[in-house]
């Protein structure tokens, strides 16, 4: 509407990888006098907003910005069968769209490996944290349950998508309610949620350990490691990737520090 | 599904009769495929896992290949008749998932420089599955590679630690993947740098140090024994040629 973009921005649109590899060595010889491109602090956050109820027709909806990064989490919920293997719980079901209008790099069409990752990422915290009491959600066992769907919905890509998704996903389970009266099945009432799994990401750079990686910082980044924590400090999920290699020193340290910083964003945004 | 046995550690023993820091027992074959460039075929407990390498190849379509360095491709699946429930064949989310991140345990490893706009593929069948089939494909894979010829910093050796009836144990079976508290599969070079670390279940700071321990110590039995599979297969070749098969002495090659 008459804005125009700064030109960084617009080059930037031209291609993330070959704008991070320029900036490098500056991002590079920054990190060694101890600083960041945004002036944060090695284990700061990008500041966070988290506004709940956004989506009328979901059961439960949160949009998150992280930084630039914007998502939003719509949560859906049906009776239908539980799985063969396991009849006496409910289902839970996550799947992440990192749709074309996140991000020139983003493509039309079925999920792909990056889209899988994180949403089963973001998954492994929220069922193994057992924040959702799925034994519950089982109306009869083998043949009525309640299906949970997180649909994570990528709208800007800014960097660091799985900790905005864990956030965005853990918020709308917090803001959701059961709609059994739709199905004349009872009153409704609000989704129980017995914990808040937060992930946090690191990335490795420059042989320092940095939270919550901007778009650039963690296309530079050949580590990637997530750790993801419960409310009483334990851990219910980690996922290494990228393609350098992380020493158990730096494993344990990324454990200590997505720790501390999981419980300030908990205390801050996520606590009712 | 089994049902959730009442204690999975009675006298220190599993329920498999092994000890908490004691691998299932491993057995490996080299080679035993003839048309790819290299392969090993894997036993450990009841998994049965066949790798094969082919490579470094010329990559299509061309606008894939990268021009400073070889593009690594690695397919994990699973036969349909490798698990109790007939699983429908092709990928599934978990295997995509499976399959990137055991792309990303062998990069750093494998000296892709050498070899630009080039593919060299690793491919992953599971044949029979009993918990631990990425682990257990890692350790696979790294053998095939090393069969290949694909020049390396060294080994990648993997195993899962894990937490039932409180304690951490290595390499979970069936049961204890099942119905354990958390699970960690781990891959690591000789030198201890990890290269594949996921986790699931719940485990407290402590216990992940803890964990992390006992997964050096089992990286370091697997590579061992990848290690003399691999002058196994090679000292029979050299005596077929009349050369000396003394092995080199053992040391941390990626350091």
């Amino acid at each position: 509407m008459g804005k125009t973009p700064a030109p960084s921005r617009k080059v930037m649109q031209m291609s993330d990888d070959v704008m991070a590899e320029i900036h490098r060595d500056y991002l590079f010889n920054l990190v060694l006098k101890g600083e960041r491109d945004d002036g944060r602090a090695f284990d700061e956050f990008r500041d966070i907003s988290i506004e709940t109820g956004v989506a009328g027709m979901a059961e439960g909806s949160a949009l998150v910005t992280l930084g630039d990064t914007q998502i939003l989490v719509g949560i859906k919920i049906q009776p239908g069968e539980p799985f063969p293997d396991t009849p006496d719980v409910g289902v839970l079901i996550t799947n992440t769209e990192l749709i074309p209008m996140a991000s020139p790099e983003y493509e039309a069409g079925p999920p792909r490996e990056a889209a899988i990752e994180i949403a089963r990422v973001v998954d492994r915290g929220i069922r193994e944290s057992k924040a959702i009491d799925l034994e519950k959600l089982c109306m009869v066992k083998g043949e009525k349950v309640w299906i949970i769907f997180i649909d994570i919905h990528v709208l800007n890509n800014g960097g660091n998508i799985i900790d905005a998704a864990s956030i965005g996903s853990i918020a709308a389970l917090l803001n959701t309610t059961l709609p059994a009266e739709r199905y004349g099945l009872g009153e409704d009432s609000p989704l129980p949620v017995r914990d808040i799994p937060v992930a946090v990401t690191a990335i490795e750079f420059g042989g320092e350990l940095l939270l919550d990686p901007s778009l650039e910082e963690g296309k530079l980044a050949g580590t990637v490691f997530t750790v993801i924590t419960n409310s009483d400090g334990s851990i219910s999920g980690m996922q290494k990737s990228g393609i350098e290699p992380l020493t158990i020193e730096q494993a344990m340290r990324v454990v200590d520090m997505a720790g501390t910083a999981a419980a300030k964003i908990r205390e801050k945004f996520l606590e009712v | 599904m089994s049902e959730k046995p009442e204690h999975f550690i009675v006298d220190g023993k599993r329920l498999d009769g092994r000890s908490v820091n004691e691998l299932r027992p491993v057995k490996i074959e080299l080679s035993p495929l003839d048309r790819a460039d290299g392969s090993c075929y894997l036993e450990w407990g009841r998994n049965k896992i066949m790798a094969a390498v082919y490579g470094p190849r010329e990559l299509h379509p061309r606008h894939r290949q990268n021009m400073t360095k070889a593009v690594v491709q690695y397919r994990y699946n699973m036969a349909a008749f490798s698990v109790d429930e007939r699983i429908r064949p092709g990928h599934s989310r978990r295997s995509i998932e499976i399959s990137k991140v055991g792309r990303d345990a062998f990069e750093y490893v494998i000296f892709t420089k050498f070899f630009p706009k080039t593919a060299i593929d690793i491919f992953i069948e599971v044949l029979q599955a009993d918990a631990g089939t990425r682990t257990a494909g890692i350790n696979a894979a790294s053998l095939a590679l090393a069969d290949a010829g694909i020049p390396m910093r060294g080994l990648v050796s993997a195993c899962a630690v894990g937490k039932v009836d409180g304690e951490i144990v290595l390499d979970l079976m069936k049961e204890e993947d099942n119905f354990g508290e958390a699970d960690v599969p781990i891959a690591m070079t000789a030198g201890g740098k990890i290269t594949h670390l996921q986790m699931d279940g719940n485990l407290t700071k402590e216990e992940f140090y803890e964990a992390l321990k006992l997964a050096k110590i089992g990286c370091d039995k697997v590579y061992k024994l990848q290690r003399q599979a691999l002058i196994e297969k090679y000292s029979k070749e050299c005596a077929g040629n009349g050369e000396d098969a003394s092995p080199e002495p053992e040391g941390d090659a990626d350091e």
